[in-house]
């Protein structure tokens, strides 16, 4: 390696250092020793960044936010009623651990994992821990996670826990804790190759150079095993999402994306003869996997929580069964409960006959007298939760940490609780975490964190992903608890001193979940979120037209009473109101159910197709809102009208030939067609002289076709047969036919002989009606019912493929 | 002593349903020196497409059936043949409630018949302080587990008046202790949680009611639909004891069980999935008369 220049850097990096230490960094960091010198494996980092000037530094983070924003990477926060989308909030400053070192930690959390499927495989059959009186029976016996209906409900020879991540910190001693095991609670790591991704992109120098663990390979070994778990069955492997609604979603859908699983919902899925099957666009196709992200209480409404909307009737009998596996037990999240976690040392030295390599943070079960006692006593060290509560301490927002609670009676108040219900409470050590580098205004700052890390069990062991996800406290409050005020996400590199391996998920082993495409299966519900996407962008620029249409009048003085205003309003925009905000909710509203639609099923859209969508929402609402210049408006909207049409380019150019392609573009084109059978049907209604015509050439954009073609001046004649009749207009309700034909000839059908499915006969009737139709044949009422034909065809494909 | 029981449940929907699933908990059960299913049929209309009968956590048997294609009603036969087994006498053999609160801290088993299961809260059954206070006023500290389970099954009998119409299936104990209304359901769930707040273990017992009376007697409520009523664990000497608080009498030949649970939710006759936007509605016939 080069020698560093020794002058500047040390100049800069021996200030940057100083002002990091002055905040007292020193006493338990990760970069730092308490004598004020950077650790080894932080020090190339740190020779690097402490090259870099500030304003380098700002850009190259801009280039990493940038990064993941393209890939659609983004954090989701709900509040009662609405999401909103937030940029990914990640920290740009690594958090660096040696390898020896992780493998340590690997060692200890593996000893550990092997210890939960000890207690769970127990808990789940004979529960000879509560008969030894290793754990109080209460502890199952009242807790809502420990499902009855699965007990002796094993999984064929198999284990029960395939991958689980962990929380942990490292105390002011140096040593690591397990905050929390992480079984059905989101551990985000599929976030973490993003994250990577973003990094390389922020120090592309280093990272080239640097000797860090990749995370691809298991990624690799993560999708090996989900094949393997499947065995020989010929089922699907999918990944059970709560949808759209729920904040993991981005991640359920990335996940899916990136590993080739099939992603579902509830609603998708039916047990029939006991197997689990999921209803495609070409019918029901047996799942033999399912990598289960719903609470497990939801996963059946009929043997569980029978509120449940999220699961699917049947799937418990599935599993018993044993046509239906799941990655995990439904019923493992009882692991999670927060009390266990006081009789795991206990548990582990019985088992082992010492305690565990990595043990969790101290925790004392109020149940119990003495462990009772202890927490009364010692209340001001301690943060208490609910014995029962299943969620990672750092996203429990009822668990309270005493020494930061003012009100001097509420500890007695507390201490009294404890007394009369100490079952439902349990102490944990209000424990310190350890800090590590943070860029903050322009300054590098210590921040405490903690390190998610996961891992998969394969069929050599458990494998370890070597490096992943941290989380980086947004203030400097060292205490545990202050995590769950939010923070950032920071990248974790594991390093080597000697050169690593660089595997690439791109490069899957030919093994990795065949998929034929482009029939690759289909759920329903994502063909129908597609075909609406379709419809809804296309009822989208109809109405923008329209709007253009209205407002070019408007700009050259005519007034909104006059006739063709008066026509546009009544006629074609249902007798909207004469004011431009309404007439531009006409596509303001489609636009957002498009995104609607669009975010549904972002497994299947390109993070691209997504940007340019919201885009033209967040333009469409500008006009809305901006009072732009009356004068201005045709110029807004055109510009708006290029952005839908580079919209349907982008799908059209990018998108895979998929069926889900299809049912987008038959959504457009169906949408299309009726639109112009209604704007045609309207035009033709009215006087000749009154400029509807050539109103529909114009809503039409048929304008220059027309004066090519035929070089009169608009007749009902020469219209109708622009644009219903022509097979060569992509403007004309025929040509809308005949490719809607096309796309249903391609659709998986669920019957195999050669007789033709009842929309295709459909579809191919209407259209040899309009190939031996005569334009002056057609009249106003005739593009009425051409109207009903064309939604009659919507309903049957609906009925087939969509049901 | 043998009885024919029949039952039918009807579900009859607005608008027709597909893609339903439903899990069915009806038979009778076999028990050892009480009860004894010799005979049964189990049918569902429309024939479902697939069928499986299994057994519960709690060793009630079930029956899982789906209809995939639509249909507008649904219903379920039983006709089944029950022998009693004439009653042994007992005595009191329950420890005071204090030892019995103190005898269940060293229970350690987590089998289906294991009183842990019963302290509560369950699905259906979170604490309420009204029926709390209900059961404190009928604490006498020197009586047995089994004179409180009888003293509190009586006093709520007078304080509740049986009524079909104040509550259904969904309405909470809590709810129809207020209104002091309600049927065999809210009857049960409000006497579990009232032996609950003074640690008594308790259950729900869902099952077949006689319906005519022997002679001389008065026709019990509750015999034109299936019943349900309590058990309660009063010590490791007395086991389970059955009341019926709807009745106000300790359970005996006149009642056959088909469910144990901790509420309803986990006995339902009928638990259901469909897809439909309709409602709808449904109806219940049970017949147990002796047979020879």
């Amino acid at each position: 390696m080069q020698s560093p220049q020794p002058f500047t850097s040390g100049q800069i990096g021996h200030e940057l250092l100083a002002s990091y230490c002055a905040q007292g960094a020193m006493l338990n960091d990760e970069m730092v020793l308490p004598d004020g010198t950077v650790k080894p494996v932080w020090a190339s980092f740190f020779d690097h960044l402490s090259r870099l000037s500030p304003d380098e530094l700002g850009k190259r983070f801009l280039r990493g936010d940038q990064y993941l924003r393209d890939a659609g990477v983004l954090y989701r926060q709900y509040d009662e009623t609405l999401s909103t989308e937030r940029e990914w909030p990640l920290s740009h400053i690594p958090v660096i651990i040696g390898e020896d070192e992780w493998q340590v930690i690997s060692d200890g959390l593996i000893e550990r994992a092997d210890l939960l499927e000890y207690i769970l495989q127990d808990f789940y059959s004979d529960n000879t821990l509560v008969a030894s009186g290793q754990l109080p029976a209460k502890l199952l016996s009242r807790n809502p996670a420990w499902l009855r209906p699965m007990v002796g409900v094993s999984k064929q020879g198999g284990h029960l826990l395939n991958t689980l991540s962990f929380e942990i910190g490292r105390g002011p001693d140096g040593k690591w804790w397990v905050i929390s095991d992480l079984i059905e609670a989101p551990s985000s790591v599929g976030f973490a190759v993003e994250n990577r991704i973003a990094m390389s992109r922020v120090f592309p120098n280093f990272f080239a150079g640097a000797n860090i663990h990749r995370l691809a390979g298991y990624f690799q070994e993560f999708q090996q095993t989900l094949m393997n778990m499947r065995g020989r069955s010929s089922g699907e492997v999918a990944l059970l999402s709560p949808g759209p609604m729920n904040q993991n979603y981005p991640e359920h859908s990335y996940l899916a994306r990136y590993l080739g699983l099939l992603l579902v919902e509830g609603e998708d899925l039916i047990v029939q003869d006991g197997k689990a099957m999921v209803r495609t666009v070409g019918g029901l196709k047996p799942i033999a996997l399912l990598w289960n992200r719903l609470p497990s209480t939801m996963f059946d409404p009929l043997e569980l929580d029978s509120s449940s909307m999220l699961g699917a009737a049947g799937l418990v009998e599935a599993i018993r069964t044993g046509t239906l596996r799941t990655v995990n037990m439904v019923g493992a999240g009882v692991l999670e409960t927060r009390a266990l976690m006081a009789f795991i040392p206990k548990i582990a030295r019985a088992r082992l006959g010492r305690g565990l390599a990595l043990p969790n943070i101290a925790t004392w079960w109020c149940g119990q007298d003495s462990q009772r006692d202890h927490v009364i006593t010692n209340i001001e060290r301690m943060m208490v939760g609910d014995a029962f509560s299943t969620a990672p301490l750092m996203a429990d927002p009822r668990t309270r940490d005493f020494s930061e609670i003012s009100d001097v009676s509420y500890p007695q108040h507390l201490a009294n609780k404890i007394k009369t219900s100490g079952h439902n409470l349990v102490g944990q050590e209000a424990v310190t975490l350890s800090t590590t580098p943070a860029w903050d205004d322009g300054k590098m700052v210590a921040r405490p964190m903690c390190i998610r890390i996961s891992m998969v069990r394969t069929e050599d062991g458990w494998a370890v992903m070597p490096g992943g996800y941290a989380r980086i406290s947004a203030g400097d409050d060292a205490k545990a608890l202050a995590m769950q005020r939010g923070g950032k996400v920071a990248d974790v590199w594991v390093t080597s001193p000697r050169q690593v391996k660089t595997p690439s998920l791109l490069s899957v082993s030919p093994t990795a979940i065949p998929h034929s495409l482009p029939h690759a299966l289909l759920p329903s519900r994502a063909a129908d979120n597609l075909f609406w996407l379709g419809r809804y962008v296309e009822r989208s620029e109809q109405n923008m037209r329209l709007f253009r249409a209205y407002f070019a009048r408007i700009c050259d003085g005519v007034d909104h009473s006059d006739v063709i205003p008066t026509f546009i309003r009544d006629q074609l925009m249902a007798g909207v109101e004469p004011k431009a905000s309404a007439i531009a909710a006409r596509f303001g509203e489609p636009l957002e159910l498009a995104l609607q639609a669009a975010s549904r099923i972002s497994d299947r859209f390109s993070p691209d197709g997504m940007m340019a969508l919201r885009g033209l929402v967040q333009d469409a609402k500008m006009l809305d809102r901006q009072h732009v210049q009356l004068e201005d408006t045709p110029v807004q909207i055109s510009r708006l009208l290029r952005q839908v049409t580079g919209f349907a380019g982008l799908v059209h150019e990018n998108m895979y030939r998929s069926d889900g392609w299809r049912f987008l573009s038959i959504g457009t084109s169906l949408e299309r067609a009726a639109n112009m059978c209604d704007l045609l049907a309207a035009c033709l209604l009215t006087e000749p002289s009154s400029g509807a015509l050539d109103l529909a050439l114009e809503v039409g954009d048929s304008v220059v076709s027309h004066r090519t073609r035929f070089q009169i001046a608009a007749n009902a004649r020469s219209v109708t047969d622009l644009l219903a009749l022509d097979p060569s207009n992509p403007r004309a309700v025929r040509y809308h036919i005949t490719r809607t034909k096309e796309h249903i000839a391609k659709l998986p059908t669920q019957q195999e002989d050669h007789h033709m499915s009842h929309v295709a006969r459909q579809v191919l009737l209407l259209e040899t009606q309009l190939a031996t139709s005569e334009p002056e044949a057609i009249s106003s009422k005739g593009l009425n019912r051409l109207k009903q034909d064309i939604w009659s065809i919507s309903d049957t494909l609906n009925k087939y493929h969509l049901a | 002593m043998k009885y024919s029981i029949r039952l039918t449940i009807a579900h009859y929907y607005d608008l027709p349903a597909a893609n339903s699933r439903h899990l069915i908990r009806v038979l009778p059960r076999t028990l050892l020196g009480r009860q004894k299913l010799t005979t049964h049929l189990l049918e569902v209309f429309p024939e479902p497409e697939s069928k499986a009968e299994g057994v519960d956590f709690f060793g009630n048997t079930t029956h899982s059936c789906a209809h995939r294609d639509q249909h507008k009603e649904m219903s379920i036969r039983l006709s089944c043949h029950v022998e009693m087994d004439a009653p042994s006498l007992w005595q009191d053999l329950s420890p005071s409630i204090q030892r019995l609160r103190s005898d269940h801290d060293t229970l350690t088993d987590l089998g289906p018949t294991s009183p842990l299961h019963f302290l509560g809260p369950s699905p259906r059954l979170p604490p309420n302080s009204a029926i709390r206070d209900f059961a404190k006023d009928l604490y006498q500290p020197e009586a047995s587990a089994v004179e409180t389970v009888i003293r509190i099954g009586k006093a709520l009998h007078e304080t509740m008046t049986f009524d079909a119409t104040a509550t259904t299936v969904d309405t909470d104990a809590a709810d129809a202790f207020r209104l002091q209304r309600g049927v065999c359901q809210d009857f049960t769930h409000i006497m579990i949680l009232a032996l609950q707040s003074l640690g008594i273990p308790s259950g729900y017992v869902s099952g077949y009611l006689r319906t005519l009376p022997p002679p001389g007697s008065v026709k019990l409520e509750g015999a034109d639909a299936m019943h349900a009523w309590v058990r309660a664990w009063c010590g490791p000497l007395q086991g389970w004891i059955e009341y019926d608080p709807t009745n106000a009498t300790l359970v005996g030949t006149d009642h056959v069980v088909a469910g144990y649970g901790r509420d309803y939710s986990d006995v339902a006759p009928v638990r259901g999935h469909l897809r439909s936007s309709g409602g709808q509605s449904n109806t219940q016939a049970v017949d147990v008369a002796i047979a020879g």
